[in-house]
């Protein structure tokens, strides 16, 4: 039965004895074989210690052999790739494989942090709420990090995760959550009736128990019904079977989440492909075959390696060849675990004993059966050697065993159907809780996860769950023929924990909760069951309590003198299974963690050095480096002076573009809008202010009206998709009357502000001869559809920003690039210069123009400068509640303007504004600054403010103080137009 | 003829096209496009002023119909979105105005949109780790709305299971461009 290299191989199992795969442990090198799990193929090296228990890192091995393991939790591989808390019975072996135990140090074998079992008298249950009371000052500075560094079980890399991870959709009538007997019974049944069928498992081969029993399906074996059934799914283009695939979710409308572990089982992901994908599932109906987890009993000192479910020493042997030690016993509460017993003796393994705690048992194995009799005490500190029994004669016997197998039933795994707050109800026949009727709506259950363990019952529950719940759908799933199947009735005697014994006897193997706890917990009054978790942590970390929360529950009721379904159950949440933060990223990450947009004119910025600066989702161009320029703002003091001096070009594309026709376009806009805009001439463009319906001011722009029932809107960069909400709001809900159409056009225009007292020369080679740019002929606000550069459709606007002659020109965007590069070539003559967003924020604030600093959801038009904009003449949105008492008193906030008294002094936005001579506080406080800038034209720094009655307080030196900086700069008070205030630059 | 040389949306002067097994994604910029709403309680003349330019009804919601060299594709209520070669109807909206007068406004919408084609046997197993459209289950001339790589995005199923249009915001092609080609590359 052994195996030169690995002592506790046996015969048979699903691996690929052919082949050897090499692996490492602690440093310590192994072989294995394809098919194996890492706990499989430690376990065969003889390798019974995993880990160390969190608290008091008691010594470890494998519980279970799925995915609800609390003790085998391991790092895996190394560098930027480590990963911790890996359960070793679910990872695949691979080549290569590297694998750490954690939570101890120095080593596994010899824990230092073991000393922590010496005083567990000490560190029971609720511990951290006495021990940290006293005295308070130390918790922050001493308790704290103690605890902290303490806590957790493996650690992080620290490095970027160098995988990838997709997310995708998957639709369907039928989502099966479990490949077992009752999946696949149910995917054939569905797929063979033409649904669209996902069928979805954990593991990384369907059959679910089959794999672990000896049992026959029909004339086959399980394994091979499983294969002929899953040849038949494969060939049917409507089913979809997905192994390692874990359903981690059960939310809203039928959607499910999973997990595909694509290349978890490499050692490395293929290049481009994704290490998980996280999927979201849209079904119509869905069917839990999810099965059925083992639970402990729990007795003295039942943590030692080598202690296991009954079922999952059973799997190792059936499935993974693999026996725990040469000589094992069984101690069980129903006649399932003797199926242990059996099948390892078939396998040629020695079976000391089958301790039956009913006094009935009947003999299943030929082994030795103490009927009547429990396991009081274990013995062996680092592995298992013999077990203590108390016989039903009340005698005691030490049997020498390196492996027992426990088993004190199965739970069907209902946490799919508690997922949106449903509660599962007891049954009395397998003592355990099943799926409740106030479930997952459009989710049934079949198989063990409904309480039906027999195979021949999942084959059966499967096939009809899939065809009822089709027949929902309205599709007739014919009535297929099943294989004869095993069909064992549950024989159960409900035994929780062995009564006998002072010690410890373990309930939570991963938060080293004992039965003392749950005592303890009951004794000072945590009785529901959150507040027994909560206080216990029964239940919690990366298994959730998948085999320990059932045994605290029946020692809560026992203590409370209730029956364990009066005591209720915790919720189960998800995720099922712990999933990677990566996973939920997906590639929502780095660079890519949003899509950018760029402007027509991203492929000349980059060509001209510019700087980009992300304005939500757009980079735009900040400034252009020139050849000797070192410091952002020789760039821009440059783009400034120039524009000034000549002319200058710069991307507006960003500005949002709303097209608005329709017969009542203009009424619409005079809603809208707080000035007027009935009125507004054909071929006119005027600046609008927008309020909220509370008077806030809440976007800025200009519009042309192109024609009489077409008007182009302009709005804030920032604001163009809040704005296109707003005026659906308004079409659709407040004016559904109005002849109205909306659509965006920002992305199909590329738009140019042209300005400087060149612009008008630089334009005239532009646009085609046809077009009179002169003052009379295209006035200040005039637009006009046009044609440039030979015949190309164009809008022209003369509208400024900066102050200057200005213009705006726009193209389609695909001609955006040409238009530019076409702008620098026409202006070369004229030094024109690409000018960024900092240059244009520059020239705005030497004009005054309120922008996103200044509309800061706070502000109303009188707070703006701007109240005698918001007409008295008509109904607009937000004119009323702008005239709230609250909002128009004499000593409101003004927007003026700041400039330094000493000029060499700097202007800092958010810093606020002081009286001279009185306290610098909050009662005090008498505005704050806006936005600030260095105007190379003033040479100065200056600043635009919101100041208590402002406009009545021009020439009034003022502190400008910010607390945080210790800056404190007496400025004057002056009118916001700093550069041309009677606009004479911008008429010419 | 203007002088001015156009930039596909992902800046080439060519557009571009990205070959897997089984799948082709290609940067398809010589469509003009316009917007078609109808004018309040001028639907049907609107419906009929523009099958009678482009030579089929207005289709039905979360469809597209074609014919010549016209696809039109309901884009909202009331609001349809037209299509056809730039080459020949670069001036589409200036077409579709003159054709349905005071029936329904017309916006340009060429440049505004990218459109990537995916063609090939593929189709399903790229589209599925970028959007929730069951693509599986859209027949030629089905088109939903559907969000990709973040962004509200057209998805047209020109044929059955082989060859699918997304149409997304211009400025954004290259996250587009970017989420196609990295899904086809983990997909296929």
């Amino acid at each position: 039965m052994t195996n030169a290299k690995q002592p506790n191989r046996l015969a048979g199992g699903q691996i690929d004895t052919s082949r050897t795969v090499a692996f490492s442990f602690d440093g310590a090198g192994y072989f294995g074989h394809p098919g194996d799990t890492l706990a499989s193929a430690l376990l065969a090296n003889n390798v019974r210690l995993m880990g160390r228990s969190f608290k008091y890192h008691r010594p470890r091995g494998v519980l279970s052999a799925g995915s609800e393991e609390p003790n085998a939790l391991v790092e895996l591989r190394s560098g930027a790739r480590q990963e911790p808390n890996t359960r070793a019975t679910t990872a695949e072996l691979f080549d290569g494989l590297q694998a750490k135990s954690q939570n101890r140090f120095p080593s596994l074998k010899f824990d230092a942090m073991a000393i922590n079992d010496r005083f567990s008298n000490f560190l029971t249950a609720g511990f951290y709420y006495k021990t940290f009371m006293w005295p308070a000052v130390f918790w922050e500075k001493i308790y704290e990090p103690i605890i902290r560094k303490a806590a957790g079980l493996g650690s992080l890399s620290l490095e970027d995760d160098p995988d990838e991870y997709d997310k995708g959709f998957l639709h369907c009538d039928l989502l099966i959550i479990g490949g077992g007997p009752a999946g696949l019974a149910a995917a054939l049944r569905a797929g063979r009736a033409g649904a669209q069928v996902i069928l979805a498992d954990e593991d990384y081969v369907f059959g679910g128990r089959l794999n672990a029993e000896n049992f026959a399906v029909g004339n086959q074996s399980g394994y091979d019904w499983t294969a002929s059934t899953l040849a038949e799914l494969d060939a049917l283009p409507n089913v979809r079977c997905m192994i390692r695939t874990t359903v981690v979710g059960a939310f809203d409308h039928g959607i499910y989440s999973a997990v595909e572990r694509v290349s978890d089982h490499l050692a490395l992901p293929a290049t481009g492909k994704p290490r998980q994908i996280l999927w979201r599932i849209y079904s119509k109906r869905a069917l839990l075959c999810a099965g059925a987890i083992e639970r402990p009993i729990a007795f003295e000192n039942n943590d030692r390696p080598g202690i296991m479910l009954a079922g999952a020493m059973r799997a190792y042997a059936n499935r993974w060849a693999v026996t725990v030690a040469p000589r094992v016993a069984i101690f069980t509460n129903n006649d399932n675990g003797h199926l242990t017993a059996v099948d390892l003796m078939a396998k040629g393994v020695k079976v000391a004993a089958v301790i039956d705690i009913r006094a009935d048992a009947r003999r299943i194995a030929d082994c030795e059966l103490l009927a009547g009799a429990q396991v009081i005490d274990t013995s062996g500190r680092l592995g298992l050697k013999s077990i203590k029994v108390q016989l039903a004669d009340g005698s005691e016997r030490v049997i020498e065993c390196g492996a027992l197998g426990v088993s004190g039933g199965w739970n069907p795994n209902v946490h799919m159907t508690c997922h949106q707050r449903g509660r599962p109800v007891w049954n009395d026949t397998i003592a355990a809780f099943v799926p409740g009727p106030d479930g997952t709506p459009g989710l049934s259950v079949a198989g063990a996860a409904n309480g039906d363990f027999a195979t021949a019952a999942a084959l059966r529950t499967g096939s009809e769950g899939a065809a009822a719940a089709l027949l929902d759908l309205g599709i007739e799933a014919k009535v297929m023929d099943l294989p004869q199947a095993e069909d064992a009735p549950v024989n159960l005697k409900p035994f929780w924990h062995v009564k006998i014994g002072k010690g410890r006897a373990w309930l939570d193997q991963q938060n080293d909760v004992t039965v003392k706890d749950v005592k303890l917990a009951h004794q000072e009054n945590f009785r529901s069951v959150e507040h027994l978790k909560r206080y216990t942590t029964l239940g919690m970390a990366t298994d959730q309590g998948k085999t320990s929360n059932m045994g605290g529950l029946a020692i809560m009721a026992e203590l409370a003198g209730k029956s364990i379904p009066e005591v209720g159950t915790t919720i189960f949440r998800p995720p099922y299974t712990p999933v990677p933060m990566a996973t939920l990223g997906g590639r929502a990450r780095g660079k890519n963690f949003h899509p950018v947009r760029e402007t027509p004119s991203h492929k000349f910025s980059v060509e001209n050095n510019a700087t980009f600066v992300e304005v939500g989702n757009w980079l735009r161009a900040q400034w252009f480096t020139q050849p000797g320029e070192t410091h952002w703002r020789e760039s821009v003091d440059r783009e400034v002076r120039a524009v000034r001096r000549s002319v200058g070009v710069c991307d507006v594309t960003t500005l949002g573009k709303i097209d608005v026709q329709g017969t009542d376009a203009a009424e619409f806009l005079n809603k809208v809008y707080a000035n007027a805009f009935a009125k507004l001439a054909v071929g006119k463009t005027r600046y609008g202010l927008m309020l909220r319906e509370d008077g806030i001011a809440m976007d800025d722009g200009t519009t042309a009206r192109l024609a009489e029932d077409r008007f182009v809107m302009t709005t804030t960069t920032a604001n163009a998709v809040n704005v296109y909400r707003h005026l659906e709001f308004v079409r659709q809900c407040l004016f559904p009357d109005m002849d109205v159409q909306l659509i965006s056009t920002t992305e199909a225009w590329a738009q140019y502000a042209v300005a400087g007292p060149n612009s008008r020369k630089l334009l005239q080679k532009i646009v085609n001869s046809d077009v009179d740019l002169s003052n009379e002929g295209f006035e200040f606000m005039a637009c006009r559809e046009i044609t440039v550069c030979g015949g190309l459709r164009a809008r022209l606007f003369r509208i400024s920003f900066s102050g200057e002659l200005a213009y705006e020109i726009a193209v389609p965007t695909r001609y955006g690039d040409a238009l530019i590069r076409k702008i620098m070539e026409a202006g070369r003559e004229f030094d024109v210069v690409p000018y960024g967003t900092e240059a244009l924020g520059v020239m705005r604030i030497e004009k005054g123009h309120a922008a996103g600093n200044e509309l800061n959801g706070t502000t109303t038009a009188l707070n703006l400068g701007m109240g005698r904009m918001v007409s008295k003449k008509k109904d607009s949105i937000g004119s009323i509640l702008s005239e709230r008492e609250g909002l128009n008193q004499p000593d409101a906030l003004i927007l003026i303007g700041l400039k330094p008294v000493n000029s060499a002094e700097k202007i800092t936005a958010g810093g606020h504004l002081m009286a001279k001579g009185t306290p610098v506080d909050a009662q005090h406080d008498q505005g704050y600054v806006t936005s600030a800038a260095y105007s190379p034209i003033l040479n100065s720094s200056i600043g635009l403010a919101l100041l208590k009655d402002g406009s009545n307080r021009l020439g009034e030196i003022l502190t400008l103080v910010t607390p945080l900086t210790g800056a404190d700069v007496d400025v004057e008070v002056v009118a916001a137009h700093f550069v041309d205030p009677e606009g004479e630059r911008l008429r010419a | 003829m203007h002088e001015l040389k156009p930039l596909t949306p992902l800046g080439g002067e060519t557009p571009k096209i990205d070959s897997f097994d089984g799948l082709r994604i290609s940067e398809c910029p010589e469509w003009a496009l316009a917007s078609v709403t109808a004018r309040r309680g001028r639907a049907i003349d609107a419906a009929a002023a523009v099958e009678k330019l482009i030579g089929t009804a207005l289709p039905d919601i979360a469809m597209s119909a074609t014919a010549g060299p016209f696809t039109a594709f309901w884009s909202g209520p009331q609001q349809w979105m037209i299509e056809a070669p730039h080459d020949s109807h670069e001036d589409l909206a200036a077409q579709l105005k003159a054709a349905v007068g005071e029936t329904a406004s017309i916006t340009e919408q060429t440049d505004g949109w990218c459109r990537f084609d995916l063609e090939g046997a593929r189709c399903h197993d790229v589209l599925e780790r970028l959007c929730n459209a069951n693509t599986r289950a859209m027949e030629r001339g089905h088109a939903t709305r559907t969000r990709l790589e973040h962004l509200g995005c057209f998805l047209i199923c020109r044929t059955k299971d082989i060859h699918f249009s997304v149409m997304g915001p211009r400025s954004s092609a290259g996250s587009i461009h970017h989420a196609l080609t990295v899904a086809a590359t983990s997909a296929i």
